[in-house]
């Protein structure tokens, strides 16, 4: 073969090597934890499968899970391998062939990760076109623990995405904090902002066919600073349903389930501590 | 010293349209040569525009097509226009019943544009365009004569446009300099390199042209060898976005870290295009 390929079959020289049929499949997950300016992310491969998280102003944590059945392949030589990638570049190489499907064609990916210090591997082919791509890895960095357990969680409420969609598509962007409110009586679930042009709020009622299950226990209104949860739109975009839950400190943590082209489910997580300085006035 | 052509049709004075549109995505400033059968849009900038040679076979696209050159014996004009001009005045013609294309003196030279519009009443309504051109003298036209091709190392016809575009659309966000090889086996290569990453794509099974000049050195040249050029990303992708001809096939000519050449092939024209090359 004159065109190398810098994957050869030596799967067995690589921590990690991986094989799926739909390069979209991840790239759709992946884009749900895209943030615009914080753009690298911290890979941590395991047996059950890959995990990826983006920090930002050590308030948010956005993480996703792809698990390891979403592949048609799947090896790992070591128990877990961590690096950090360019998340943004990652996802122009798996998009390299165009993100939306055109004429039924789909871009299948295998990746491959040889070890600490070494790039991460792709090889995307569409129609007989085949990418090559080799992109730098970093050091990783501790991430940080928010300490959410279930245990202390006051307020839960799971919902299907679509009646979300709307509302935080029209979020009004000027104001700098979006405040949830929830409570076992009324208003059960409200999100309110207060931007240039005045407040505005949202209600949504518990007892709708939207909602899944509702398990509020105590009336709980924390502000969360708007620009960190921007980035989490894009993972409720592309979710079917959502779990919204608080604990008694007032962090947040947001679920998606996501559905893929074929049907599978992958995870996307958020968490976001709440915004200070409103909380010492209240 | 006379030129006047006639367009009858709509679909003609589209494809004219379109001719003068993709001129004007790559240039402001071009020379229009005109011969007794052809006309030519020719822009001369090897430094930074790059070298581009369009070729049109006037007879087949005009109706009515006459030209009195500068001389007897040297029976053509060229003149320095600005295609933009050109294209927002045939975009009035959309139209139109027809549109005359004159080389008139008003207050200075002027490629004067009559285009005939017509009307629910009946009376045709006819609007004229006047663009400013400048004739130039017989010793500058050798700075415009067609391109000599070198030998190429590499010709190859290009995928899809559509399939590159995409591609070259994601590289130009990783990179900005785009490496452009072929082989004389069919394939041809799309590569960039940035501090954080080196994404190359692969196109096989293409056809190779057969080169005029095969017997050169070429021969000896191993086929599989890729050959290839960078260019800056930006103008290559501005390229192929402003192509609004679709043109039936597009070859691909290489000189090794030298020349960048495209081939474009129409029905009844040819535009040929070099890019700048950007040395490594």
């Amino acid at each position: 073969m004159s065109l190398s390929t810098q994957q050869s079959d030596e799967d067995g020289q690589h921590v990690l090597s991986l094989r799926v049929d739909n390069a979209r499949n991840v790239a759709m997950v992946l884009k749900a934890i895209h943030f615009k300016d914080r753009e690298l992310a911290t890979f941590c491969a395991s047996e059950n499968g890959l995990k990826v998280t983006v920090e930002d102003a050590k308030c948010v944590q956005a993480n996703a899970f792809i698990q390891s059945n979403i592949f048609q392949e799947y090896y790992m030589q070591e128990d877990t391998a961590t690096f950090k990638i360019n998340l943004s570049v990652l996802l122009e190489c798996l998009t390299i062939f165009g993100s939306n499907p055109m004429g039924g064609a789909t871009p299948a990916l295998k990746m491959s990760y040889g070890g600490y210090g070494s790039p991460l591997l792709l090889m995307l082919e569409e129609s007989g076109v085949v990418t090559d791509c080799s992109i730098k890895t970093l050091e990783p960095d501790e991430m940080l623990d928010f300490n959410f357990c279930s245990a202390n969680v006051v307020n839960k409420i799971i919902m299907k995405s679509d009646c979300l969609k709307d509302a935080f598509q029209e979020l009004d962007m000027t104001s700098e904090v979006i405040e949830i409110l929830l409570s076992p009586d009324k208003p059960y679930f409200r999100l309110s902002t207060f931007g240039h042009a005045g407040s505005a709020y949202s209600d949504f009622p518990k007892d709708s066919d939207m909602v899944e299950s509702f398990q509020c226990t105590q009336t709980q209104s924390t502000r969360y600073k708007l620009c960190l949860l921007k980035p989490s739109i894009k993972a409720l975009m592309q979710s079917s349903k959502v779990s919204i839950r608080t604990d008694n400190r007032g962090f947040l943590s947001l679920q998606y389930m996501i559905r893929n082209e074929d049907g599978q489910i992958s995870f996307v997580e958020y968490y976001c501590a709440p915004d200070e300085e409103y909380d010492e006035d209240g | 010293m006379r030129f006047r052509a006639k367009i009858f049709d709509v679909g003609t004075i589209e494809q004219f349209t379109r001719v003068v549109g993709t001129i004007a995505k790559l240039t402001q400033l071009c020379v229009l040569r005109i011969t007794s059968d052809r006309m030519y849009f020719i822009l001369n900038d090897k430094v930074s525009k790059g070298h581009l040679w369009c070729d049109l076979q006037a007879l087949n696209l005009f109706s009515e097509f006459s030209m009195e050159g500068i001389a007897e014996d040297a029976n053509e004009i060229y003149m320095e226009v600005n295609p933009d001009d050109l294209l927002r005045a045939l975009k009035t013609a959309q139209t139109a019943k027809s549109v005359k294309i004159k080389l008139t003196k008003k207050f200075s030279p002027c490629l004067s544009l009559d285009v005939e519009l017509p009307s629910r009443t009946g009376h045709s309504r006819t609007i004229t365009h006047d663009i400013p051109v400048i004739v130039m003298p017989r010793r500058q036209w050798e700075e415009y004569s067609e391109p000599t091709l070198p030998d190429f190392d590499a010709t190859i016809c290009m995928p899809p446009l559509k399939v590159i575009r995409t591609v070259a659309e994601r590289m130009k966000n990783l990179g900005s300099y785009l490496e452009l090889s072929a082989n004389q086996s069919g394939e041809m290569r799309l590569r960039v390199e940035s501090e954080q990453v080196t994404v190359s794509t692969h196109f096989r099974n293409l056809e190779n042209p057969d080169l005029d000049n095969a017997d050169s050195q070429n021969s000896q040249r191993d086929p599989t060898d890729l050959v290839g050029a960078r260019v800056d990303i930006r103008k290559f992708i501005h390229f192929l976005s402003g192509q609004q001809l679709n043109p039936a096939k597009i070859i691909c000519s290489i000189v090794d870290n030298r020349v960048m050449h495209f081939f474009l092939l129409h029905e009844d024209l040819s535009i040929q295009y070099s890019m700048p090359i950007i040395f490594t």
